[in-house]
């Protein structure tokens, strides 16, 4: 039995330096989008106005710059990052679906058209507002998502994909609709959905945080839960989870984090469909450590994405689902003819 | 002990069924496809609940337990599952220990010598480390007894564990199911289409047809060669078995189907 006390998990070492490459790739590019731009800023100053605030900087123009541009869309990119790879990984989880994410399932759709509608027509409810709107619209098409694909097939991969179609093209239709009737305010509804982690302030930034705080925590206690999923349902039933609970606060905490994202930053697509896969290639399916890096690499690949955005064009910014679309889409391809080629088998 | 009564499934059953399981057997239930053997053992699992009557696991209803109260007290096996991509062999049966762990910790000390002994008993040492998508069905089959095994529930609910299975890998998992339970005074269920195998390994069988008992006990009385040609509608012969005397079934050869 010695053998087994110092047991360790074989993976421990592998999980650790991909850790630890992730964290200092997101500080690089973190450090990188703060000092490149149309000003640049040397480093130590970046590092001392991130230290000290925006009067630690030698010009108060770079100390600007820096703080109130800069930094909040950086830290804008990694928590949406972060809330849309853990999203993705979770969902991919529960529905045991290789091609889940909040954005094929029709979830985000469902919290653009819900903050929409309260940006446009309930406003004046301040920054949560939306949020809340956004919460409501991604918990519903979650819900529906899931029992339509039931009723239609038992959460075969093919259900679960059509029903998120079907929900996502019907909520991209609402959010059309609130478009036309918002007149006045169209243009700036559709500048938010092309997608951005910038123009935000440390108020918006501050929110965001609180509510990718409070969402990912229950989705990593259900990290457990999501390997007895992946025997499905029913066989995860017979060893003890509740599965109707491990699905409701999957599908509340994902739309929670959706919201946060969708109603600041608009829709910003595939980021929680790639970063998992790519995960769970080096670490393997272990919801433990499958959450946790998903998140550090979501949101080292949303800012690596976010500089890319600033600086690949140098008169103007491309919408960051440009950057994220232009990866994800071929990505998403190959996933689709590898499932389709391991379900004809 | 398990008992089931006046239950009254969806489809699959007639109404008010009942049966008493008691504790240590090894039960065998046999009958055609469609008879009602899974919808039973759903039943019995609480995987299904019934729309009357009730299941008792030593007189506490299945209904109110709480999925991982039910989990210590009933094993079940379902008969589809995939194996799941990129977990080993060991993190498979490890699964087992769902209902005794709290929280996000590792395996305790207990979880790993529970895990390693229900390795040592379905000989998975030497694959403990490989991935469960590189298995046979055999030896996945395997991999979910242990996890069954880990589970340290008392009753053993199996529906066809040796489908798709080829003869030797069939009796060598039925021998290893025995050895498992045998020590420690496990009730088993297990659904099985192979009635010569019921015969060798149960020491009590139902035969389920259109979804009632049609006969309940030793394998000598109710495998007779009458009540199969009956249930299944074919013709039969039925010999001892040189070495133990249990009923064997041999089929006859059918010329004309459609008779």
């Amino acid at each position: 039995m010695a053998q087994s006390q110092v047991r360790r998990d074989p993976t421990v070492n592998r999980v650790v330096a991909c850790g630890a490459f992730l964290a200092i790739g997101w500080l690089v590019s973190a450090i990188l989008g703060a000092v490149v731009g149309p000003v640049s800023v040397p480093i130590d100053q970046v590092v001392a106005i991130a230290w000290g605030g925006p009067d630690a900087a030698q010009d108060p123009a770079h100390g600007a710059i820096v703080w109130s541009l800069r930094l909040p869309r950086i830290a804008m990119a990694t928590l949406v990052g972060a809330s849309l790879a853990a999203g993705g990984a979770a969902l991919q989880g529960v529905f045991r679906n290789p091609l889940a994410d909040p954005y094929v399932l029709g979830i985000a759709s469902g919290g653009a058209f819900g903050a929409a509608l309260v940006m446009v027509i309930f406003t004046g409810l301040g920054l949560f507002g939306p949020v809340f709107g956004g919460f409501v619209g991604a918990f519903s098409a979650a819900i529906l998502v899931h029992s339509l694909a039931r009723s239609a097939g038992g959460l075969s991969v093919n259900a679960v994909l059509l029903a998120g179609v079907a929900v996502g093209l019907s909520c991209s239709a609402g959010v059309s609709l609130v478009l036309v009737l918002a007149e006045t305010q169209a243009t700036n509804v559709l500048i938010w959905l092309m997608g951005s982690v910038g123009g935000r302030g440390w108020a918006e930034v501050s929110c965001v945080a609180l509510l990718t705080g409070i969402g990912l925590l229950p989705l990593l206690s259900q990290a457990r839960a999501l390997d007895a999923f992946s025997l499905g349902e029913e066989n995860a039933s017979a060893l003890g989870v509740s599965t109707e609970r491990v699905k409701l606060i999957t599908f509340a905490a994902v739309a929670l984090l959706v919201a946060a994202a969708v109603s600041f930053c608009g829709l910003i697509g595939f980021v929680g469909l790639i970063v998992p896969h790519g995960v769970r290639m080096i670490v393997g399916p272990g919801h433990r450590k499958l959450l946790f890096l998903s998140a550090i690499a979501g949101a080292f690949v949303l800012v690596s994405a976010d500089l890319c955005a600033r600086v690949l064009l140098t008169d103007r910014e491309l919408p960051i689902g440009v950057i994220t679309g232009c990866l994800g889409g071929p990505f998403f391809l190959v996933l689709l003819r590898r499932s389709f080629l391991s379900a004809g088998r | 002990m398990l008992v089931a009564k006046d239950i009254t499934a969806p489809h699959g059953l007639t109404p008010h069924f009942s049966l008493t399981i008691e504790s240590g057997s090894f039960v065998g239930l046999v009958g055609p496809n469609g008879a009602g053997k899974t919808t039973l053992l759903r039943c019995l699992a609480g995987a299904l609940t019934p729309s009357s009557g009730d299941v008792k696991v030593n007189q506490n209803p299945v209904a109110s337990l709480t999925p991982s109260q039910r989990a210590k007290q009933i094993a079940y096996l379902p008969q589809l599952e995939t194996a799941p991509a990129g977990y080993t062999v060991r993190d498979v049966v490890a699964l087992g220990r769902y209902a005794h762990r709290r929280g996000l910790r590792g395996l305790s000390p207990a979880d790993h010598a529970a895990v390693d002994d229900a390795l040592k008993r379905m000989a998975l040492e030497q694959i403990a480390a490989r991935l469960v998508d590189t298995l046979s069905g055999g030896e996945y089959q395997r991999v979910r007894m242990a996890r069954a095994f880990v589970q340290g529930a008392p009753i053993l609910l199996l529906d066809e564990p040796v489908a798709h299975l080829d003869p030797g890998a069939a009796t060598r998992l039925m021998g290893q199911v025995i050895r498992l339970a045998g020590p420690t005074q496990h009730t088993m269920i297990a659904a099985l289409h192979d009635l010569n195998l019921a015969a060798l390994y149960c020491s009590r069988l139902i035969m389920l047809d259109a979804g009632s008992i049609v006969a309940d006990g030793a394998p000598k009385d109710v495998l007779t060669q009458s009540r199969i040609e009956a249930v299944y509608g074919e013709d039969c012969v039925v010999v001892p078995h040189p070495n133990s005397e249990v009923p064997q079934i041999l089929m006859s050869r059918t010329e004309d189907s459609t008779r």
